[in-house]
């Protein structure tokens, strides 16, 4: 599994670091995602789904 | 294909936690339908989740108030209002770029690191008002004395907005609310708010302090005018929907007491029972509402450039195709995640992180210090806000043993 972020499409909501603080963050200054494992492990190839399902800008792509 | 049309939308609850009964017919129906507005436009009615998020989340539709068709029921049939410019700052009403570029000097602000750090103090706010309820010696309106200050003492802090001036804006966010105020009162009462936050800025440039508003200003990125506009938009989103989330997610729990007992044996599900109460309350009376800016297709149906699109999220939270079982019934422990309570799509609620830990410690705060709380008042006569764009109850008369 391979997790994509589209900062540029961000609106900062925080869903995805809700969802799973080990795979995503938040830049400090703009509170756009910041992509923490491109790759997670199976453990969390669920969140990771749930994220990208939950994100309102339609920011984050799983392939 | 025969479409559903309403020629003018369902506002009546039969119950107070339930969206109209109408309503959540005309979902079963379709979940996309049609709906005159109040100059004959036969525009959309969603209240499916799925369609409601195909919506949202669209950038064929724009949130410019003066793109919209009206709905009778803001204005009493009167005329439909002059359309409204909107404002500089008012990123809620713009598009991108100008939104992304508002809304981006705010985020930051907004993060869950950045909340999760603000939980110990917002749980000092939280006892604090705890004792302030207990002195009232066994009875008070919890709306008055706990889940209005609550978020207000919050929001103002973060705002650096004098607290104790909040009667320079609390009863204008109400008149702006009201269902029932004209569109001249309404207009007026945002007249003197942002009066006041002009003046808020100017203070603030000349005095800074250790706030969200003079850090705005310091970036030197918002013009002044905009910056009064973004500080009014949070004080009034951070008071008036928290505030009504703590009051009737109260009433609801307290009309609720096997979901109550859950909450109280099982207190590390309080996060899931916030999201679940935002399902179910929704607090939304209804909308939100988009314009196309382009034709567009939403499951099926041709949306045309120029059709107003009313949201249903109190419908939508309800919809049995997202929330499979029993959708009508609360059940703190269900799934409530992905639910539209917070919107969706780039306006997605800005202060949801904030909200929600707001939340958590309120009603979990609350039901520890209170474990006897009960309401003072039959169930029926408990005032509800079915005059105001956000609902809620206006007061909620609790009792408790000293």
């Amino acid at each position: 599994m391979k997790i994509s972020v589209d900062q540029s499409k961000c609106c900062g909501s925080g869903m995805c670091v809700l969802t799973d603080p080990d795979l995503f963050d938040q830049n400090e200054d703009d509170g756009t995602v910041v992509l923490l494992q491109e790759h997670p492990d199976e453990a969390h190839e669920a969140t990771a789904e749930e994220a990208a399902g939950l994100c309102p800008a339609g920011a984050i792509t799983i392939s | 294909m025969t479409e559903l049309i309403s020629d003018e939308l369902p506002t009546k609850r039969q119950t107070p936690f339930d969206p109209p009964a109408e309503v959540t017919e005309i979902r079963e129906k379709a979940r996309i339908s049609r709906l005159k507005f109040a100059d004959g436009h036969l525009g959309w009615l969603v209240t499916g989740h799925h369609q409601v998020r195909e919506v949202l989340g669209s950038p064929k539709f724009t949130n410019d108030p003066s793109k919209h068709h009206m709905l009778d029921v803001r204005f009493q049939g009167e005329a439909p209002p002059e359309r409204r410019k909107v404002e500089p700052g008012m990123f809620l009403s713009q598009d991108p770029p100008d939104h992304t570029r508002l809304r981006k000097m705010l985020q930051g602000q907004f993060t869950v690191r950045r909340m999760n750090q603000l939980s110990e103090w917002i749980g000092t706010i939280v006892d604090d008002q705890l004792k302030h309820l207990r002195s009232f010696d066994g009875r008070a309106d919890l709306v008055k004395e706990f889940a209005l200050p609550v978020p207000s003492l919050v929001i103002c802090a973060m705002l650096g907005v004098d607290y104790e001036e909040r009667h320079r804006f609390q009863e204008d966010t109400a008149k702006l609310l009201s269902l029932e105020s004209t569109f001249q009162e309404a207009m007026d009462a945002m007249g003197r708010i942002q009066a006041f936050m002009r003046e808020l800025v100017a203070r603030k440039k000349e005095t800074p302090g250790d706030d969200m508003i003079s850090d705005l200003i310091a970036t030197g990125e918002p013009t002044d005018e905009e910056a009064a506009n973004m500080a009014l938009l949070l004080l009034l989103a951070g008071h008036e929907t928290t505030a009504n989330m703590l009051g009737i997610g109260t009433f609801t729990l307290l009309q609720h007491p096997e979901q109550l007992k859950v909450l109280r044996d099982e207190p590390e599900i309080v996060d899931n029972a916030v999201e679940e109460l935002m399902r179910y309350l929704s607090i939304i009376h209804f909308g939100p509402v988009r314009t196309a800016t382009d034709d567009v297709e939403i499951d099926g149906h041709l949306i045309k450039a120029g059709d107003t699109v009313l949201m249903h999220v109190p419908a939508a939270n309800r919809d049995p195709e997202k929330f499979p079982g029993n959708p009508e019934e609360l059940d703190l422990r269900r799934p409530a995640n992905g639910h539209v309570a917070f919107g969706h799509g780039i306006h997605q609620c800005l202060g949801q992180q904030l909200a929600r830990i707001e939340m958590r410690i309120g009603f979990s705060k609350l039901f520890q210090e209170f474990p006897d709380l009960r309401l003072d008042v039959a169930p029926q006569d408990v005032p509800l806000r079915t005059d105001m764009g956000i609902y809620g109850v206006h007061s909620l008369p609790v009792a408790w043993s000293s």
